[in-house]
């Protein structure tokens, strides 16, 4: 359009007067980050996931040989199972728990800054630091689980916690949970303060006891926020990887073992990379379900939405 | 329906006194306003009729029951809110039904008394709504609904009109009226509006600091009122006040202004007063004082002038006629024989 325009005056004068080159001039920079940071590293694992590279070698595309390989490959269904297991289960617990933490947390308590502040501190604390803490509380010898539960003369020996594969998996779970109550408690919290007061004082006059005050104005009014911060959690729990690799490593015999974690053992610890990468993209299906669970299942509700109909 | 009586209630936060002990009486069907400038403890005192707040002191009973210690939902009140307080997530048919629903009324039952109410307040078209696809007067009138719908014996209305429009507002109020003189449900309500609560009310209850200053018929409180405060309150524009002191039947003020009375002054004498005058009951012509034009400010249907006296101060007068004085221009000033009060100029007591 300008370009056509015989006499033109320089180019950069040119731009300033143009919307569409200005827009995309200021949109630059994100696009930049965008494509190095966030495109071409998931587009080079993809790729990598229909090559055989090894670290040291590079590879040639086989097509979807390494998933034909991962179809037959009990480890991997395992890691898979584990994973929906460790993200359900955590993921329910820190779902009842947090939301139970912000109902308590929304009340008039004394002291509720420090309160508010104390639950927050998992969630401060590096992963892999809380880890090792955990790692000293499952250790077989010298936890303080088991010290106290002898000392109280409720067991005789100490109790195995990473050592047998169910109590492994409850053991990570558990600090997982640990871990991800903050940030579900913190945002449902915040999302209770925006109920408005007058609500709850217009529930009371018409009858409704604390539980009706929950079921039908508290609940209902934090479906938005719940569908968000769960959609999250899920996410989060589902790549966890630092808890489990300080932890157990997977272990014992892979009773732990989750996809990010066999994905690097395979990819990175094991040198190939082709197949570690084909695990890590086996995640994404899982992912993408999660949102569109929670995009269309969860967010949208009609009483959100404005204008007539 | 019933009676309520509230007994030198008094309310506390902490240390802070809100309420130092009112009484109101409220007869069975009347419609009584609570009305006075933000702070007073009206909306506190409406709060505690419902029973979202703790009674420190006192009494309040309902249909001669004392429900000091009675939870709100036993209390059968209803409440407006300011903000409506609409749950936003149920439509106006379950917004209405809600009280009815948590009683586990029948749903037949539910159904038809909210399409009653509905067809009271014309929200019949609307019952499918949510409450964010509704105008604020249909907000309005869906808060009213759900009130009226458990036919409760008090109706508590807490500002109602306040997030409307000035015309809403209008057409809003006699709406109300209407609705009080249909269902004849006692009903309390509170405003700062004073032409709200002259317009509406049966009863109005002047608060101020906590304390009643004055209650009584509308009318009454405009002809009769029983302090400076109620007289500057009640009545728009507000009452003019100047202050001065008796001489004979001359009220004389500062900077020789002299007005003539036709009150009997005859045990006033030498005593400082404030006289009042509302802007209406001022005429031209002599015999009164001057005062110079400031503004003026015609509405169409009257025109308001605003003026200053010898002393300084400025006074309003508001006339049918249209009068279209220049500024500065000096005018003769009286206020109507017997419409002028006089108030205690330490106290503010009528006198």
């Amino acid at each position: 359009m300008a370009s056509s325009v015989p006499a033109s005056p320089p180019l950069l004068a040119r731009l300033e007067q143009s919307r569409l080159g200005l827009g995309i001039l200021f949109m630059l920079p994100a696009a930049v980050l965008l494509l190095v940071f966030l495109t071409y590293p998931l587009g080079l694992g993809v790729w990598l996931g229909f090559t055989d590279e090894k670290i040291g070698r590079p590879g040639i595309f086989i097509g979807l040989e390494n998933y034909e390989y991962l179809i037959d490959d009990s480890v991997f269904w395992l890691a898979v199972f584990n994973t929906l297991l460790y993200t359900t289960v955590a993921s329910g617990l820190k779902f009842g728990l947090g939301l139970w933490l912000a109902l308590l947390l929304n009340e008039n308590l004394p002291f509720k800054a420090f309160f508010r502040a104390v639950v927050l501190l998992p969630w401060v604390v590096p992963t892999v630091l809380s880890a090792i803490a955990f790692w000293w509380i499952y250790d077989a010898q010298f936890s303080i689980l088991s010290w106290v539960l002898m000392q109280a003369g409720i067991i005789d020996t100490p109790i195995n916690f990473l050592g047998d594969p169910n109590n492994a998996r409850a053991s990570v779970i558990a600090a997982n949970v640990w871990r991800g109550i903050p940030f579900v408690a913190i945002t449902l919290l915040a999302g209770l303060q925006t109920i408005p007061p007058s609500l709850y004082e217009a529930a009371t006059l018409d009858g409704a006891g604390s539980w009706q005050r929950f079921r039908y104005v508290t609940f209902p009014l934090l479906t938005p926020i719940i569908a968000i911060v769960m959609t999250f959690s899920v996410l989060f729990t589902f790549t966890d990887f630092q808890l489990i690799y300080v932890l157990t490593r997977g272990g014992p015999v892979n009773a732990t073992h989750l996809m990010a974690t066999l994905s690097f053992q395979r990819g990175i610890s094991g040198g190939n990379l082709g197949e570690g990468a084909a695990i890590a993209v086996a995640m994404i299906p899982f992912l993408l379900a999660a949102i569109l669970f929670s995009y269309f299942g969860l967010q949208r509700r009609r009483w959100q939405q404005g204008g007539d109909n | 329906m019933a009676a309520v009586d509230i007994r030198d209630v008094r309310k506390a936060f902490g240390a802070a006194q809100i309420l130092h002990g009112v009484s109101i009486d409220i007869a069975d069907g009347e419609f009584v306003i609570l009305v006075g400038p933000s702070g007073c403890g009206k909306s506190t005192l409406l709060r505690m009729i419902a029973g979202l707040e703790s009674i420190t002191a006192g009494e309040i009973a309902i249909g001669g029951r004392v429900v000091n210690d009675v939870p709100p939902k036993e209390r059968d009140i209803a409440m407006v809110f300011q903000n409506y307080a609409l749950y936003p997530h149920m439509t106006v048919a379950d917004n209405m039904g809600f009280s009815l629903k948590l009683k586990k009324a029948p749903q037949a039952d539910i159904a038809a008394r909210v399409q009653q109410a509905a067809g009271i307040l014309g929200l019949a078209p609307y019952l499918d709504r949510f409450p964010r696809q509704l105008s604020g007067g249909q907000r309005q009138r869906v808060a009213m609904g759900r009130a009226i719908v458990r036919d409760p014996q008090v109706f508590l209305f807490d500002e109602p009109l306040s997030n409307l429009d000035a015309k809403l507002r209008v057409a809003m109020r006699a709406e109300v009226k209407e609705l009080h003189q249909r269902l004849k449900t006692t009903t309390v309500y509170v405003t700062h509006d004073q032409i709200e609560a002259m317009t509406m009310a049966d009863k109005i209850v002047v608060m101020h600091d906590g304390k009643v200053e004055q209650m009584g018929q509308p009318l009454e409180l405009y002809d009769r009122p029983q302090n400076q405060f109620v007289a500057g309150f009640i009545g728009s524009p507000a009452m003019n006040f100047i202050p001065g002191r008796i001489d004979g039947s001359t009220l004389v003020g500062s900077d020789d202004l002299r007005i003539g009375l036709d009150a009997d002054t005859a045990n006033l004498q030498g005593r400082d007063v404030v006289l009042g005058v509302r802007p209406e009951h001022l005429v031209l012509g002599e015999g009164g004082f001057t005062a110079e034009v400031v503004v003026v400010e015609p509405t169409g249907s009257e025109v308001q002038i605003n003026a200053r006296l010898a002393g300084g101060a400025e006074i309003v007068a508001v006339f049918r006629e249209r009068h279209m004085f220049k500024p500065g221009e000096k005018i003769g000033l009286k206020p109507l024989p017997g419409l002028v009060h006089l108030f205690d100029a330490a106290t503010g007591q009528r006198l």
